[in-house]
């Protein structure tokens, strides 16, 4: 049987103002348009631009749907669109049930009162009745880990204690439609696995639309993605297609630019340049690198390490010579070292590279860069997680018995 | 397993106005009304608490404003710079009354506006019953007429006046005083939200139009000033009410309920107003 639908969005558009002067004074025309009941024109006035232009989609209980896109894509507006914030210029949007929005944790909270003051206020803004919240109070204080403090204003807690509560309080409604704008990027390490959690359990019973940049978030929990372009929403039934039209768009502007790149060199060094030979290289493959040096004076001794960082400027695989228990000189004048890695067990993607060279036992640099380059991967294999390394899985057995 | 209501309440958003189906508008506003009571009162203790905590002379400013006005008048007065024509009762008394039914009606006036502007951040990120941030505001006012009256009574007896039963209808007076200025608050509250110069231009307004009310001045006997006073609409209001705290019955009875009655069509016509234009508020406030 199909799950009820319980998100219809259809032909959805929202116009905007770029200048604040004229926006106002569309506001007014606006407001008398409203009350004379005008309807609105699907025409762009001057200094106007699609904010979120024709979106069709469709979510029911239990879907999640990622919506990704790059800032000011529009993502928020559509948000904003559907919670009935905003009216749609043109279009239909049908919303079933319950609606708990978690765009912003604790709006409302006044920081004069106290923990469990707001918890009051900020549950009936949300929706709750009184005996509601009352009947959930111990387990939102409970959630949020602020027992302690629960008394205190809230004027005193600290930004991550006052999300916990904002989000202990949010969840704490049965929606059967939940809109979560990037909230689960706060937090400490262990609140946020909560969170996690939390929404995952949410998300069995109501149709979920989560907004991140973080792709393996968005990958972990979506069934579908919705990728944002200036207004434009394209649906991806695949999320890992999703994911990756996304990268794509990143990739154009993420080219790397001179002023990002750090590059210094130390006596005896004269000159050194690092050279990637292959800049794509497929899954399980070779990489080949090249270090040419101009040296004043011999370098014995040597320690080389070449690190390749992901887009999220994680460190995803370090190549180091003092594993190899060789050690590494490095004659006058010049010379080229060559070294190879493999395999390159990593997802698809661009990474770009820091290297750095110093003497053996001590900390002194000879050579050093920091997003010196770039390189490709070629992977058939998709992220399933944060994890940034992919290990080799083809080799395993099983056996009776 | 979650409990499914046999039939899920249907939201639909369309760029239509809502002007154009009066009958589901006017639904739509009872059930948001009956929804919004719960969280009005939750937003209004909220504020009163805020309030008074971080206060160390807490409701007193309730009168500090209406009694140094009084007192700067009854010293223009005695030294004669500015000579007010009998008033039948006590002028400190008359000045007195006249400028706290004067302050309600003023806060009445700007209440809307201070409510939603403060309301912004919420406004603009949750969705909630829009009429909780105005009723929430009716219910501080309430408190705050409530603290004045309660200031009142024992101020016009040392004053040297003596109520009677009229006293019982002060009351009703200050509410078709706070339904006369919410009414005026809540049209100009959408314009107020777009353009800053309402916020500011209220306050100026009203002390000009204070010397075209009987509040620290009596009514003049004749000429031009006195058709001016009478076709001010806030002069019914303040005469009624100070009559009945000061023991005599209202000299502008009829005019004063014709004014209850504009009133109340001018809230309504607010309330309307504000529900359906706050979409298009909040689409400029937050872009």
């Amino acid at each position: 049987m199909e799950k009820d639908l319980l998100i219809k969005v259809e032909g959805v558009s929202k116009k905007f103002c770029k200048d604040l002067r004229t926006s106002l004074r569309y506001g007014l025309r606006d407001l008398t348009g409203e009350v004379l009941g005008k309807p609105a024109s699907m025409e762009l006035r001057p200094k106007e631009f699609w904010a979120v232009k024709d979106v069709n989609f469709e979510l029911r209980r239990g879907e999640c749907l990622g919506l990704i896109g790059k800032n000011g894509a529009g993502k928020t507006t559509l948000l904003k669109l559907l919670n009935g914030l905003i009216k749609p210029d043109h279009g239909r949007i049908e919303m079933r049930g319950r609606i708990g929005a978690l765009i912003a944790l604790g709006a409302g909270f006044n920081p004069i009162l106290t923990g469990r003051e707001n918890i009051y206020v900020n549950g009936s803004v949300l929706g709750l009745s009184k005996v509601e919240i009352t009947s959930r109070l111990e387990e939102i204080i409970e959630f949020s880990e602020l027992s302690e403090f629960i008394d205190m204003p809230v004027q005193s807690y600290s930004s991550g204690m006052t999300v916990r509560l904002g989000f202990a309080i949010a969840t704490a409604m049965d929606p059967d439609v939940l809109i979560l704008d990037e909230v689960l990027a706060v937090g400490d390490a262990s609140f946020r696995h909560k969170c996690y959690h939390r929404i995952n359990k949410i998300m069995k019973d109501c149709a979920v639309i989560l907004v991140s940049h973080n792709m393996s978030q968005i990958t972990a929990v979506s069934s579908a993605v919705g990728m944002m372009r200036a207004g434009r929403f394209e649906h991806f039934s695949n999320v890992v297609d999703g994911v990756s039209a996304y990268d794509s768009d990143n990739a154009d502007k993420e080219a790397l630019s001179d002023a990002e790149r750090v590059f210094t060199t130390y006596a005896p060094v004269r000159t050194a340049k690092l050279i990637v030979r292959n800049e794509t290289v497929a899954y399980g493959e070779k990489l080949d690198v090249e270090l040419h040096t101009d040296l004043e004076a011999a370098l014995p001794g040597v320690r080389l390490s070449f690190t390749a960082v992901n887009a999220n400027e994680q460190s995803v695989m370090n190549w180091n010579s003092s594993r190899s228990g060789k050690p590494m000189d490095l004659p006058a004048g010049r010379s080229i070292l060559r070294f190879s890695i493999a395999p390159v067990l990593l997802h698809d993607g661009r990474y770009r590279w820091n290297l750095w060279v110093g003497r053996e036992g001590s900390i002194e640099v000879l050579i050093y860069y920091m997003r010196g380059g770039e390189f490709h991967v070629q992977s058939g294999y998709q992220p399933v997680s944060d994890i940034p390394y992919l290990p080799d899985s083809s080799g395993f057995t099983v056996e009776a018995g | 397993m979650k409990e499914q209501s046999i039939k899920p309440s249907i939201t639909i958003y369309t760029p239509d106005s809502a002007m154009r189906r009066p009958g589901l508008l006017v639904r739509e506003m009872l059930s948001d009304l009956a929804a919004s009571r719960e969280l009005a009162w939750s937003l209004a203790i909220r504020d009163i608490r805020a309030q008074y905590r971080q206060s160390l002379l807490g409701f007193v400013w309730a009168f500090i404003s209406p009694l140094s006005n009084t007192v700067a008048w009854i010293l223009l007065n005695a030294s004669g710079v500015v000579r007010v024509a009998d008033t039948g009762i006590p002028y400190p008394a008359y000045v007195f009354t006249g400028t706290m039914l004067w302050q309600l009606l003023v806060e009445s006036i700007q209440n809307p506006l201070q409510q939603t502007m403060l309301a912004k951040p919420m406004l603009s990120k949750l969705n909630f019953p829009r009429e909780a941030v105005i009723l929430s505001g009716v219910i501080k006012m309430t408190s705050s007429a409530g603290i004045k009256l309660l200031i009142l009574i024992p101020a016009i007896f040392l004053l040297g006046v003596v109520p009677d039963w009229h006293l019982a209808l002060v009351p009703l007076a200050m509410l078709v005083i706070m339904m006369a200025g919410m009414s005026v608050g809540l049209l100009l509250a959408p314009v107020g939200m777009l353009y800053t110069d309402i916020g500011r231009g209220i306050p100026l307004l009203a002390q000009f139009a204070m010397y075209l009310t009987p509040v620290v001045f009596a009514m003049p006997q004749s000429g031009r000033l006195l058709q001016l006073f009478q076709y001010n609409l806030a002069t019914p209001l303040i005469l009624t009410g100070r009559a009945w705290l000061t023991g005599s019955s209202s000299p502008m009875f009829i005019y004063f309920l014709a004014v209850a009655g504009i009133s109340l069509v001018l809230l309504l016509m607010g309330w309307v107003l504000y529900r359906i234009t706050m979409p298009v508020l909040i689409e400029r406030m937050s872009s």
